[in-house]
């Protein structure tokens, strides 16, 4: 009953915070340079992680299809393999858990110290609102580098396998891309770029909202950072689940 | 406003978190150019006192006015508008880590959008006021404990506040240190007629400001001048707080006579 009351609290408390972040949108002043600052930081700081997580993804996933394709004789299909399960789940996914594991602890530590160092209470005396100064510049850039990270993600991938079919499995390469081409399709894209612009939310938010609700000082700070990538982790995936039926029944089932 | 003569006033304030009294229907008034000396152990309510005032909490019960008006219904963007007129000093600076002392200092004065070039004169002569011109460039994390609360002063100072709020401003620092905070505080106080709570816990900071002021002399220097017996700093008043409640609200005088047993131990 405790427990169910507290998920009930967080939720309210959770929708309040995005709640103020939207109406802060309407209202100046709007903080351009700290949501530059920000996409620098979490967007283009997390491009090393991508890139290899891309990579070698791709890379694994030419590696494991091709076996079995193979069985079938249909070994030529392995580009569109790679680049479809890339586009529709493992680029968002993966490139989000990263992001999650990287960047939503980050948020969580940042604001979680600033918090118990009173910085946020100093930031509200000298006359800024945190939400609109510390979290909407987050979620912006999340929501939007979170996507850009995924495409880089997916092609990356591409790539990572044309590298193991060429090499490891001696197919040409002009067969894989010709057959990778074929997953690119227009709702392919537009479903796998949907999934990562609610997951680069999701971390944003659950980012701040842990950091901002730490409690019991520089142990609490631990404990907010943790909390924060289990519960955007979980749900990514659960989401993500519910985001795919969705993005099959009406994007891709026609 | 006609018959106010409060800065600062609490009004049977109450707060309770999660079942503990915190405080108790606590009400005092700071007039006009009076500090305020606010005594008390640790936990007894010191610092949720000052955030109170500021409005970052609101009380459970009871009315807060700040120069007259009655902030305690505010929102959070029409308190915004009275913290202008208030300064605070965190108990252990609260500087932004991520800035260095310049822009911490200047802080106010780019959210409220001060023209660049006005900045940089205000921040060098608040920095030069606590005596930290040549800090300016160095980032909070390569500061001493004093230094860091220099400029917790200045940055608090920037604007011109009349009233401000001291967080154990001298708290864990050297005498030598913890004396050049209480002088600051009494050229605020003599000079430019601030209001304020001072939180401390330091006999040391109740005998300075009680016994001490500042003026200037014929050539307009700064001089220290010392409590005699012909003269009773009235600007100065004390508060001891104990388990949520105002045990004791009066001059130096009257605390350093006071029977209570509590404040006889505290004074010891
Ligand atoms: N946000 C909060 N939530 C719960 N308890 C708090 C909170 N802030 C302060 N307290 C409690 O209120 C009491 C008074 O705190 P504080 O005002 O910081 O004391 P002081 O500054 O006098 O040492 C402490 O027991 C503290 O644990
Ligand atoms: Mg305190």
């Amino acid at each position: 009953m405790k427990f169910i009351l507290n998920a009930i609290y967080q939720i309210q408390e959770l929708a309040l915070l995005t709640w103020r972040v939207v109406r802060g949108l309407f209202r100046p002043p709007l903080y351009g340079r700290e949501i530059l600052m920000q996409m620098d930081v979490l967007g283009v700081g997390s491009l090393t992680i991508i890139l290899l997580t891309g990579f070698f993804t791709g890379g694994v996933l030419a590696l494991n299809s091709a076996n079995t394709l193979q069985k079938f004789g249909v070994q030529s299909v392995t580009g569109e393999l790679v680049a479809t399960s890339l586009i529709r789940e493992l680029g968002p996914v993966l490139t989000c858990l990263m992001l999650a594991g990287r960047v939503g602890s980050g948020i969580a530590a940042e604001l979680g110290s600033m918090l118990v160092s009173e910085q946020i209470d100093a930031m509200r005396a000298l006359g800024t609102d945190p939400i609109k100064k510390l979290v909407t510049p987050r979620i912006i850039a999340l929501v939007t580098m979170a996507p850009t990270l995924t495409v880089i993600c997916d092609l990356v991938g591409t790539m990572g396998g044309m590298l193991v079919s060429t090499t490891m499995l001696h197919q040409p390469s002009s067969t894989y891309l010709a057959s990778a081409k074929r997953a690119v399709d227009y709702n392919e894209i537009i479903g796998g770029l949907i999934k990562p612009t609610v997951f680069g939310f999701i971390i944003a938010i659950i980012g701040c909202y842990s950091g901002l609700s730490t409690r019991g000082g520089t142990v609490g700070v631990g404990r907010s950072t943790t909390r924060s990538v289990v519960v955007s982790s979980i749900l990514i995936i659960a989401v993500d689940f519910l985001l795919s039926k969705m993005i099959i029944s009406v994007l891709l089932e026609s | 406003m006609s018959g106010n003569h409060y800065a600062i006033e609490f009004q049977g304030v109450s707060l309770a978190f999660d079942g503990n009294v915190i405080l108790n229907r606590v009400s005092f008034g700071v007039r006009y150019g009076e500090a305020k000396i606010v005594m008390g152990g640790s936990g007894t309510g010191k610092s949720t006192l000052l955030r109170l005032t500021l409005g970052l909490i609101k009380p459970d019960e009871g009315r807060i006015l700040i120069d007259g008006e009655d902030i305690t219904d505010y929102s959070e963007e029409k308190m915004m508008e009275v913290r202008g007129k208030v300064g605070m000093v965190f108990q252990e600076g609260a500087l932004f880590d991520s800035l260095s002392v310049y822009d911490n200092v200047a802080y106010r004065l780019r959210e409220t959008r001060v023209a660049e070039s006005e900045i940089g004169s205000i921040v060098m002569r608040m920095l030069r006021f606590v005596d930290l011109e040549d800090a300016a460039g160095k980032m909070p994390n390569e500061l001493s404990g004093g230094m860091r609360r220099r400029v917790g002063i200045a940055r608090a100072l920037v604007g011109n506040p009349k009233i401000i709020l001291y967080d154990e401003p001298t708290a864990g620092l050297d005498p030598i240190t913890a004396r050049t905070i209480c002088e600051l505080v009494l050229k605020l106080r003599d000079l430019e007629e601030v209001s304020s709570i001072f939180v401390t816990h330091r006999l040391q900071d109740i005998d300075v400001l009680s016994r001490e002021y500042v003026m200037r002399d014929d050539r307009g220097d700064i001089v220290f001048m010392h409590e005699d017996e012909t003269l009773c700093l009235l600007n100065t008043q004390f508060i001891m707080l104990r388990e949520g409640n105002v045990i004791f609200n009066g001059t130096d005088e009257e605390l350093r006579a006071s029977g209570d047993p509590y404040i006889r131990k505290f004074l010891a």
